[in-house]
């Protein structure tokens, strides 16, 4: 068994989840590891303070396509507050294999990603809906 | 040749000609395993990989006449200085300068480039002068101009590719109705692999009255290059590429234009005479080696000069134009799904090949021929616009230097059967 490229990470890469535009999209980022030519745009779709829609768009390695596979899973249907509250660290666990440091930008982007088009969010959404903890996440 | 430890002169070791397999012996790294494989290193584009000639001068330097150069009166300081010079003469030597005073060390050519940009730029180049450069060019020959003209005001221009790589000289003809200032170039491009019609274009070049400043770094270990016989005006070149220790590279330029350049570093070194509110400066090169040079990479940057006069770069040349064609040829037969780039005939290229393995990113292509003990690059190689041009977003790229043989070629044909392998085979 390859302790990189397991076969989950390798089905999350040729068929990923929430793979494409979505609708009514209320905020969205674009962001890139330009050194390796990895590009991700991350859509939301934010009601009532809940992500009730997700979807991703772009080109990159199998890990950094399998980690916004997973992510956009992970999120899809959670209340701001606690997608908010995901972790870099939540995100490594919920890939489960040994990244080197050279291939952590690569993990990491979709988070990095998300947190964007999180942000992006809250400076257009009514102030009364950001939670004050989490204003700065 | 008394700086290394070696008891035979290198000469004797390829008395028969050029043979790699001989050649490999002189490097010890090659014998070394990677996870458990022998390392098949195909990256010598970034950096070269030292023979014994190399590692033992750095050592004996240090272990034996470690002192600053132009400075002791004392036996090994006059040592150092002695091995310093004779490097410098040697590398003058390997380029055909004509007078070892025209060669500035520096850390690499990115630095050189950069003070070709800093000292003489900002003196020549004024608000609406061109500049021209390729579309092939490395970051490190396109950056440092960009500021120059975005700080005087100047014009950048470029030398657009053909889908193959080649450089379109009808479009450069054009082009140079502009009456540029200077004309910059590779020699070699370190992602294609294109070897440029250099002479030629210097040639176009001057007479539109423009200087020519050519990137060597890619040319130097692979081709035999006369600075003379090109005619350029600046020529940049890295050591570390070349065999050398990384830390050495080189600039030579015509005498006359480097007595009229103003300095690029201030400092010691570099001075004849300080007074508290001006100074007059030391006399070329060392007007531009202000402090305390990288002594030991120096000494070691002349002693992979020596080798490789030694192994004859014409005999270099051809056993990597025979090496290249033999990869391009077994890649394109024994991967028809493999996506190769550049110019496809080996007498038109260096030793880089840059491919893709269609719907695996570089990235992955490379992280699983490591386990295979292949080291390739992934990535843009510091040419972002001409990934750009090509519509590429990265490229893997196998790259060969004097040690590299057949069975290199053959490991990554192996090697990429273990990628598709465990992607699943590729539809092209």
């Amino acid at each position: 068994m390859d302790d990189l490229y397991r076969d989950y990470i390798l089905e999350h890469y040729r068929r990923p989840h929430n793979f494409g535009v979505i609708e009514d999209a209320t905020s969205s980022f674009e962001g890139s590891n330009p050194l390796c030519g990895d590009r991700i745009t991350m859509m939301l779709r934010i009601n009532d303070g809940v992500v009730e829609g997700v979807g991703f768009t772009g080109r990159g390695c199998a890990i950094s396509q399998a980690s916004a596979s997973l992510l956009t899973d992970e999120i899809k249907g959670k209340p701001v507050a606690e997608v908010e509250a995901f972790r870099a660290d939540d995100l490594l666990d919920l890939l489960g294999i040994d990244i080197s440091p050279a291939r952590l930008k690569c993990a990491m982007l979709s988070h990095e990603t998300l947190q964007k088009a999180l942000a992006e969010a809250d400076e257009t959404a009514p102030a009364a809906s950001v939670p004050a903890e989490r204003a700065e996440a | 040749m008394t700086v290394t430890a070696r008891p035979t002169p290198p000469e004797l070791s390829f008395a028969g000609g050029f043979d790699p397999y001989v050649v490999r012996d002189d490097f010890p790294i090659l014998s070394t395993t990677v996870n458990g494989k022998p390392l098949v290193y195909l990256d010598s584009a970034s950096t070269s990989q030292k023979p014994n000639v190399v590692i033992e001068a750095v050592d004996t330097f240090y272990r034996e006449y470690n002192a600053n150069v132009h400075r002791g009166i004392y036996t090994i300081g006059e040592r150092s200085t002695a091995a310093y010079e004779r490097a410098r003469a040697t590398v003058a030597r390997f380029i055909n300068a004509p007078d070892a005073h025209e060669v500035v060390f520096t850390r690499n050519a990115t630095e050189a480039i950069n003070l070709v940009a800093y000292s003489w730029g900002r003196r020549n180049v004024n608000r609406g002068d061109a500049v021209i450069l390729t579309e092939m060019e490395h970051h490190a020959n396109l950056v440092p101009w960009q500021l120059l003209a975005q700080e005087r005001d100047g014009d950048l221009e470029f030398i657009p590719i053909t889908d193959d790589g080649l450089l379109r000289l009808d479009v450069f003809e054009v082009l140079l109705r502009l009456k540029p200032k200077l004309v910059a170039f590779t020699h070699v491009s370190n992602t294609l692999g294109t070897i440029n019609l250099v002479a030629e274009m210097t040639e176009m070049a001057h007479a539109a009255g423009a200087l020519v400043l050519i990137d060597g770094a890619q040319a130097v270990p692979h081709v035999p290059v006369d600075v003379q016989a090109i005619g350029a005006d600046f020529y940049a070149f890295s050591g570390h590429k070349m065999l050398g220790p990384t830390g050495s590279g080189a600039l030579w330029a015509r005498r006359e234009l480097l007595e009229a350049m103003p300095p690029f570093l201030a400092g010691g070194e570099m001075i004849r005479e300080v007074h508290l509110r001006r100074s007059d400066f030391n006399d070329i090169p060392w007007k531009f080696e202000a402090g305390t040079p990288d002594i030991a990479a120096a000494i070691g940057f002349g002693a992979a000069a020596e080798y490789l006069m030694t192994l004859g770069m014409d005999r270099v040349r051809e056993h990597e134009r025979e090496l290249t064609a033999y990869a391009l040829d077994t890649l394109a037969s024994e991967l028809p799904w493999l996506e190769l780039y550049g110019p496809m005939h080996a007498d038109l290229r260096g030793g880089v090949v840059p491919f893709n393995v269609p719907g695996v990113h570089p990235h992955d292509v490379a992280q699983v021929l490591d386990r295979y003990g292949i080291a390739v690059r992934a990535g843009h190689h510091c040419t972002m616009p001409l990934h750009e041009r090509l519509d590429l977003a990265a490229t893997a790229r196998a790259s060969f230097n004097v040690y590299s043989v057949r069975e290199d070629v053959d490991a990554l044909i192996e090697g990429l059967r273990e990628v598709v392998k465990l992607f699943g085979e590729p539809v092209r």
